[in-house]
């Protein structure tokens, strides 16, 4: 099989002095969809800003499509990511314009077509996330989950090689969240692109996806096909499939004991 | 909004914005440059100069013929030297007077220039010679209280 | 006392590092404002939402500080029996001073507030990064037309604010009080130099376009995103865009007028 679009090698970040990612390897081959999953905080969102090249990994390579993202200057890097989408976990709609001007933003910005032709571009992308009706309302005006929709649209509006989404179901009723979970594994098909998706939706994922990576400590804890992980015996992901409190994954964020922190608080 | 109604609003902003300037321009200020055609330079030393400013007036029987360029002290005559642009349609004899005046009893000064008899005219760069310095006001009064004093001397012995 | 002068230290320090930011950020936008200008119509929509959002507050507030001119130099002048150059004087100050200065500080509350909120509420709300991942330059796209509508709106709104502040000095002297027309406008005509008065305060206020525009922008991108950063970004902007004001002013007055 071909080179994989995206390999991280033994990648290590942090913010300033606070570890986030201490040894991450993990691939995803062309034409596939991968899921991340992991804890609250355990660097899944860091781990798609390393991809896109917005922060640098300390240690480590991060290859896409062969080039090594941290030692790109910002032409190249622009270059890239003109090829990827990314779906931010908040939506990050641009507040000032409609949601059709959003979903055409990358269009007008990237490319010379026409007006009629961009209206029918991104009127189908609308479609496609079932809010063509929505066009004209701002972002104010959209619900949660219908603005995440937006975000989508706006994702894949430039039909890029890889696509990464951070976590695309939250926010979604049953009835959205299987309809979008089949688009993102549609629209990896229809256009021979690469997906990332983070998630927590671990059942959704099982259904969808070709791979996946469990990620605790800055750490590839698990990985495996669906078939593998729903039989795994692994107690990590055993715990996260049946979203069990007690297991290897922590639920508290580091910190002291927590009697002391309450009887030292009163005293 | 729309994007023609926002380009017409910027439009009529960007309108106003220069019709202000012109109005500043034209109505309320007057243009020093243009009111004094390819001037030459001439200098005079005074032994006193008053209140004397660059870019005052140059008059001559009343109307703008300059203005003053530079003012400096001369350590050799211990003088002011004071340099001054003429509009060049203007010739003045060598003989000219230049005198320091002042327009009204508190008004700004200015140099006035009475010219002479003499053919020849003067050479851009020329220093005038015939000056007469700025009325001093503490000298003047000084000088009333003088001759006011010596008046009340006089008047008892007559 | 030595931590007074500790902090006095460590204030100047960071005074001087945050001058330094702002000059990498200022090349920053001069090296990518050819971008935008290839886009006229962000640049323009950036003119309207600072500049004719601008016009009322400065059009109205122009008119009141001409009237007040124009009462307090008619009281002062008449003194002396020369109430005819209150339109010198009006003139005189606004050209100067205080059009450029009082249309600043107005340009800094109104607009420059509000490009900073906008700007911050952007990165708040990681627009500017999805801008960023999208390949699309914010410093381009979004800081470059903002920047360049303050530095055409100032310059133009000053203007407007001293026409309008003659005006109001004219309506108090000829309308209301009775000083000659004619006299009022020949003396200011005699008096107003375009050079040293026009042109030096139009120079005044597209420097204040500047530098407010410059704070405006460059506090709203290095805000804390947060809801409490961007409204210290905010505070940030009115008050150094006075201080800058203020200072620049002096600094710009005494270079100007050295020779009267
Ligand atoms: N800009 C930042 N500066 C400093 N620390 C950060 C920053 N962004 C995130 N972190 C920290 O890095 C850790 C990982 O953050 P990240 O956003 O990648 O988590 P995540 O896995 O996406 O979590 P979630 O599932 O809740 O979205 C968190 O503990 C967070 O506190
Ligand atoms: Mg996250």
């Amino acid at each position: 099989m071909s080179e994989p679009l995206v390999r991280l090698e033994n990648v290590r970040f942090a913010y300033g002095e606070r570890m986030i990612l201490r040894d991450i390897s993990l691939s995803i081959p062309r034409g596939q969809v991968v899921a991340i999953m992991g804890g609250s905080g355990c660097g899944k969102t860091t781990l798609l800003r390393l991809i896109g090249g917005q922060e640098r990994a300390v240690g480590g390579r991060v290859l896409v499509d062969g080039q090594d993202v941290g030692g790109l200057d910002r032409e190249d890097l622009y270059t890239l990511r003109r090829r990827m989408g990314m779906l931010f976990q908040f939506g990050a709609l641009f507040t000032d314009m409609t949601v059709f001007d959003n979903v055409a933003f990358p269009l007008r910005e990237h490319t010379d077509l026409s007006p009629e032709l961009i209206n029918d571009l991104v009127l189908m992308k609308l479609h496609a996330v079932g809010l063509r009706g929505a066009a004209q309302l701002r972002p104010g005006e959209l619900s949660g989950g219908m603005a995440r929709r937006v975000a989508l649209a706006r994702t894949i509006a430039l039909d890029p090689m890889l696509l990464m989404y951070d976590e695309p179901f939250t926010g979604l009723d049953p009835i959205s969240l299987g309809v979008i979970g089949q688009l993102i594994r549609r629209l990896n098909n229809a256009l021979g692109a690469s997906s990332l998706i983070v998630t927590h939706d671990i059942q959704e994922s099982l259904q969808i996806v070709d791979y996946i990576y469990f990620i605790s400590e800055g750490r590839v804890v698990a990985e495996g096909t669906p078939d593998e992980i729903r039989n795994t015996s692994d107690p990590f992901v055993h715990q996260f499939v049946h979203a069990e409190a007690d297991g290897p994954v922590p639920f508290h964020y580091p910190a002291g004991d927590y009697a002391t922190a309450l009887v030292g608080g009163a005293g | 909004m729309s994007r023609t109604t926002l380009d017409l609003w910027v439009g009529v902003f960007v309108a106003m914005g220069i019709a202000a300037l012109l109005f500043l321009a034209l109505k309320v200020a007057s243009i020093s440059g243009s009111d004094i055609r390819s001037p030459y330079t001439l200098s005079a030393r005074f032994d006193n100069i008053g209140g004397l400013k660059v870019r005052a007036p140059v008059k001559s029987a009343g109307v703008l013929v300059g203005r003053v360029t530079e003012i400096r002290y001369d350590n050799e005559h211990f003088q002011a030297e004071v340099v001054f642009s003429v509009d060049g349609r203007y010739k003045f004899p060598t003989d000219t007077f230049a005198n320091i005046l002042t327009s009204g009893l508190l008004g700004e000064q200015y140099l006035g220039l009475d010219p002479g008899g003499e053919e020849k005219a003067l050479a851009p760069g020329d220093v005038i010679k015939k000056t007469q310095s700025a009325v001093v006001l503490e000298k003047l009064i000084s000088q009333f209280m003088f001759n006011k004093a010596a008046d009340g001397e006089q008047a008892p012995a007559k | 006392m030595g931590d007074v002068f500790r902090k006095l230290g460590s204030l100047a320090i960071s005074g001087v590092w945050q001058l330094g930011f702002i000059a990498r950020f200022f090349v920053l936008i001069l090296r990518y404002s050819g971008q935008s200008f290839m886009r006229l119509h962000l640049t323009i929509r950036e003119l309207y939402f600072s500049g004719v959002l601008s016009l009322l507050i400065i059009l109205v507030s122009g008119l009141f500080v001409g009237l007040v001119l124009g009462l307090q130099g008619y009281e002062i002048l008449q003194r002396y029996g020369s109430s005819e150059a209150m339109g010198t004087m009006v003139a005189l100050s606004l050209l100067r001073e205080l059009g450029p200065v009082v249309a600043g500080l107005l340009f800094a509350s109104r607009a420059g507030s509000a490009v900073t909120a906008e700007i911050g509420l952007m990165k708040v709300t990681e627009q500017l990064k999805a801008m960023d991942m999208m390949a699309v330059n914010p410093i381009a796209r979004v800081v470059a037309p903002r920047f360049w509508g303050g530095v055409v709106s100032m310059p133009l709104l000053a203007a407007l604010f001293s026409t309008m502040g003659i005006f109001g000095g004219w309506l108090i002297g000829v309308v209301f009080i009775g000083v000659d027309d004619g006299a009022f406008w020949s003396q200011m005509r005699a008096a107003v130099d375009f050079r040293y008065d026009v042109l030096n305060g139009v120079f005044k206020s597209a420097v204040f376009g500047v530098a407010v525009a410059l704070i405006a922008v460059f506090e709203g991108y290095d805000c804390v995103p947060t809801a409490e950063g961007v409204s210290r970004a905010i505070t940030r902007t009115v008050v150094s865009s006075a201080l800058a004001i203020l200072a620049l002013d002096f600094v710009m007055t005494s270079f100007m007028f050295r020779g009267l």
